[in-house]
């Protein structure tokens, strides 16, 4: 299914040289200075053959079939490779051209098998088009002993060894565009072209299998190939989709647009969109392949209820399960009280779901207690950015990393969690910028292929904010402060009171050193190269986020930008890497007990009266509980019932068994998932939820950008998780009667300033659109904070490092530290549920050489890692990806219980829990 | 819940204010804080220490900002 040419010059690459106008087949085209002619020709709307051509591509002028002919000139000059000229007459179609591309295409298909009825890129192959359109009628020449239409690699073995897409080198054509893109695109240089003359092929690695190779299955290489060489399992088997369906992806939070291509209902592949403009064609391996979940004969499609946990699960319909749930919480609120009650919603739900929610919380339940899944991930994001910046939400987009001179990772491993941005960022380092990695883990980006981190702060877990710290002293004592920006953009007092703070010798790289464990040096060397070193970015994940210290490293962070000038342009900023696909939205939507949509407090009597008279319901002006004080609270008896939407908080949440005894507390616990999950276990009402494949909604990324999710195939279960919300509404007496979720997102539209511009219908006509979308920005804000920031003036605060409660003692020698591998995601529900378990089957914990040594521990040996609340088991790796004192595991996999041991710890302004700092003790043996 | 759990979580809050040159300032950004982040029964329940022995556990800054609820 060819894809159309949707990518149009961008007019913000016009350089220094302007642009130039010249004549192609007599068309009139104005295109900047050195765009190649082949471009040029696509604006001219003049399409000149190609083969090593694609989308996203640097020119590589191997094919030969863009020749062309330019007025004036000898020769016949490939066309991606000739920049444009001013006054250049380009001719695309001559008869000594028409004979140059038969000619090239002769050879290319005397090496080709002339399978093509049979072959599985039938319909959706560039070499078979480009035969078509120069005129091929006959192939004279054979290689070797094979006749013309054979491949002399007939007999060669494919690869199948990825679960994903097959490798058949009796189809390729050495074009190069697989090995060019793994290497421009993705960055992975995991391929390459092996042998010479027709004895060239793609090889994998050193001549291993793709499986064993360095490939991370991102599937650009499957997408570039002109032809069946790479290609997806799913085409093999299912043919060629019949339509296709622009949607957003369900994991992580860079948000890539795919275009879903179907065959009836079912799924043939996902296809990276050239036009999203998060992801720009690229993708990893969840996004791309990982979608059969949806589909998993796990799936549950019928509600269930159960008076008892320890009751087997009975079917019910929709109608009967949504009245017994009704049933039971006002029963509860009855008995127990109105604020006895509440919902967890999850940032893997869309804007509509999640708006749905808190409002039913706030109109039908009567109460605040309503909390996203965010809580225990970017909650600190959105305190400390607002207390700043005066808005909780990353400055850029993620495009803007190209205009970076100085890039700061800390506490995030895109390689894994963000990969597709990764991709960009390693791209931008191999152009030259700088790289500080700041991070207890040496995390892929410290060094690999052609990237290497200039700086790696490898400290201990827990001291992010004495490095930032430490880091703010360095930029005050040597003069490094962007004293014209902070003079015009910040407040006069907060910025002196910073200032007398950074400056004193307490924040010391020096005084700090012994806590961190990163040598004074290094500090003081990064500090001066990301205040002096041009347009510096910060990039930061979870590994800020979820300390005791989370919201204290975040507003670190955001002084270091201002005191720096480094807001309010490309190139620059504050850039929380958010986990999940709709982290930000479902923080957007009013999802946290304390604000309603638009990150308005409740107690603000103006917003509230506009939400009262909107909803037809008074709401409670005082906040409402957050998820760790709901289980608190279920604990001591005054909460009793809860609504969890597609969240799973016993195997995600920290300390499992506090959550399990929370859970066990309440009376009637109602789960929507796709799953059932470990929490399901413990419910009493399951409401079968739907796939982001099968409900229409929006996802917001962590650049701010909203974009369209489709249905592409009906719910299974019968209605998308936003009727199901509604239904529950209505059952609770509180009427809500949308038909579409484009009406929920009116409504969200009319009462959220941030979102007054947005409506499906701009969504289609611009793709995509980043918040704040209103009269002021109708097109979206790409770059926040621009003249000033959204409070104003920016507020430097004070950062003091206080050392986290949770201390290695010689009970707990070691610090444990958790997070996620490329391919699986969370707690994998949906990634173990697909073949990217033959990718990593198993959580595992990863120890030092020296702490594995000093306890017998040796590679694949089963281990017991202890802390104070909990016990678990992993096989163990050892590794120098760790410091010596550090473990680190993922908790992907429920039997592995990374949680059992994670301990209530929590940031102290957010409660989002420590999951980053853990004293345990590992010892061999289970 | 457990009052020794708000008790810790209160004074975290208050080593992070504690920081502030101005002490008037601290004191009232962290009765800010509680009151807009803390669901009543917790305020109320952190409250009702105020007078007894448990009061000793909370940092003065934070004593004074409850007192201030």
């Amino acid at each position: 299914m060819n894809a159309p040419n949707e990518i149009r010059i961008d007019p913000r690459k016009v350089g220094a040289g302007g642009t130039v106008t010249l004549e192609i087949d007599g068309v009139a085209v104005t295109v900047p200075a050195g765009t190649p002619l082949l471009r040029a020709g696509v604006e001219a709307g003049v399409m000149i053959p190609k083969l090593c051509d694609a989308e996203g591509l640097k020119p590589f002028g191997s094919c030969r079939l863009c020749l062309v002919e330019v007025e004036g000139r000898k020769g016949y000059p490939s066309s991606c490779t000739t920049p444009a000229e001013a006054g250049m007459k380009v001719r695309t179609q001559s008869p000594q051209l028409a004979k140059l591309r038969r000619n090239v295409m002769e050879l290319y298909i005397s090496d080709h098998p002339l399978d093509c009825l049979t072959c599985a890129a039938n319909g959706d192959c560039e070499l078979q088009d480009m035969a078509g359109v120069v005129g091929l009628r006959e192939v004279r020449y054979g290689v070797g002993d094979a006749k013309p239409g054979e491949n002399h690699f007939t007999a060669a073995t494919r690869d199948e060894s990825n679960p994903y897409f097959s490798y058949d080198p009796a189809k390729c054509i050495v074009c190069n565009r697989c090995v060019r893109a793994c290497e421009e695109i993705q960055g992975s240089f995991a391929i390459t072209i092996t042998g010479r003359g027709f004895g060239s092929r793609v090889t994998a690695g050193q001549g291993e299998t793709f499986m064993a190779s360095d490939c991370v299955s991102c599937g650009a290489c499957v997408k570039a190939c002109p032809t069946a060489t790479l290609v997806e399992k799913t085409v093999i088997e299912m043919g060629q989709a019949e339509r296709r369906v622009r949607t957003t992806c369900a994991y992580c939070g860079v948000g890539c647009a795919f275009d879903a291509e179907m065959k009836g209902e079912q799924v043939v592949r996902m296809v990276p969109a050239d036009a999203g403009r998060a992801n720009e064609g690229h993708a990893c391996v969840k996004g791309r392949f990982a979608w059969g979940y949806a589909t998993h004969p796990d799936r549950i499609t019928k509600p269930m209820i159960r008076e008892r946990i320890t009751d087997p699960w009975r079917e019910v319909g929709w109608e009967e399960a949504l009245a017994h749930t009704a049933r039971e919480f006002r029963r509860i609120q009855h008995k127990h009280g109105t604020n006895s009650v509440g919902a967890i919603v999850s940032s893997r739900c869309s804007n509509e779901e999640d708006y749905l929610v808190q409002k039913l919380v706030r109109a039908a339940f009567g109460n605040n207690n309503v909390d996203t899944c965010a809580r225990v991930c970017h909650s600190p994001t959105g305190y400390g950015l607002k207390q700043t910046l005066g808005e909780s939400a990353g400055t850029q987009t993620f495009r803007s990393i190209e205009h970076a001179d100085v890039i700061v990772v800390i506490g995030a491993n895109p390689s894994d969690a963000h990969p597709v941005f990764a991709s960009r960022l390693k791209r931008r380092v191999r152009e030259g910028a700088k790289l500080i990695v700041i991070d207890p883990r040496a995390i892929d980006l410290v060094a690999s292929p052609h990237v290497r981190a200039a700086h790696h702060l490898q400290l201990r877990p827990g001291t992010n904010v004495a490095v930032l710290s430490a880091m703010a002293h360095v930029i005050v004592t040597d003069n490094l402060v962007d004293a014209e920006f902070v003079a015009a953009r910040c407040e006069t007092k907060a910025y002196a009171d910073w200032r007398e703070f950074a400056a004193r010798p307490e924040n010391s790289p020096e005084a700090l050193e012994a806590a961190s464990g990163v040598p004074a040096a290094e500090v003081r060397a990064a500090a001066r190269l990301y205040a002096t070193g041009g347009n510096a970015a910060i990039y930061y994940g979870l590994g800020v986020t979820e300390h005791a210290q989370g919201s204290t490293a975040v507003i670190a962070i955001a002084n270091l930008a201002m005191a720096t000038g480094n807001v309010g342009r490309e190139g620059v900023g504050v850039n929380p890497l958010r986990g999940q696909n709709n982290v930000q939205g479902s923080c957007d939507m009013g999802s946290f007990p304390h604000e309603l949509p638009g990150y308005r407090h409740v107690s603000d009597t103006t917003t509230r009266s506009l939400f009262e008279q909107a909803w037809g319901v008074t709401i409670q002006p005082e906040p409402g509980l957050r998820i760790p004080n709901m289980l608190d609270a279920a604990l001591d008896g005054s909460f009793r019932g809860l609504y969890c939407q597609g969240e799973d908080p016993v195997q995600s949440d920290p300390n499992t068994g506090h959550v399990v005894a929370a859970l066990e507390a309440m009376e009637c616990v109602v789960v929507q998932d796709l799953f059932l999950s470990e929490t399901a276990k413990y419910a009493h009402v399951f409401l079968p939820g739907s796939s982001f494949l099968e409900k229409d909604g929006t996802f917001t990324n962590a650049e701010r950008r909203i974009s369209r999710v489709r249905r592409v195939m009906p719910p299974l279960a019968g209605k998308a998780d936003w009727e199901v919300t509604q239904d529950l509404a209505n059952a609770l007496g509180y009427p809500m009667a949308y038909t579409h979720p484009s009406e929920i997102m009116d409504e969200i539209a009319r009462l959220t300033p941030t979102f007054a511009g947005v409506s499906y219908d701009k969504l289609e006509r611009l793709g995509s659109i980043q918040w704040p979308c209103n009269a002021a920005a109708p097109e979206g804000t790409p770059t926040m904070h621009v003249d000033s920031f959204v409070r104003g003036k920016g507020r430097f605060l004070p950062t003091q490092y206080v050392p986290t409660e949770e201390k290695v003692t010689r009970r707990f020698p070691l610090l444990l530290t958790t997070g996620r591998v490329l391919s699986q995601y969370n707690v994998g529900a949906q990634t173990r549920r697909t073949a990217n378990t033959d990718f990593y089957a198993a959580d595992r914990l990863e120890i030092h050489p020296h702490d594995a040594e000093e306890r017998g521990i040796r590679e694949g040996d089963r281990v017991a890692i202890e802390s104070r609340v909990g016990r678990t088991v992993l096989p163990a790796t050892v590794t120098e990806r760790v410091a010596p004192g550090v473990v680190y595991t993922t908790f992907h996999f429920p039997e592995s219980g990374a949680n059992v041991i994670t301990t209530e710890n929590s940031d102290w302004a957010t409660n989002c829990p420590e999951y980053k700092v853990t004293a345990v003790q590992v010892a061999r043996g289970s | 819940m457990k009052l020794d759990k708000l008790i810790s979580m209160a004074n975290q809050i208050g080593a992070f204010f504690e920081a502030m040159p101005d002490r008037e300032q601290a004191v009232a950004d962290i009765a800010n804080h509680l009151q807009k982040t803390w669901e009543p029964r917790m305020r109320r329940e952190i409250l009702a220490c105020l007078g007894t022995a448990d009061e000793e556990a909370l940092k003065p800054l934070v004593r004074e900002a409850l007192r201030r609820l």
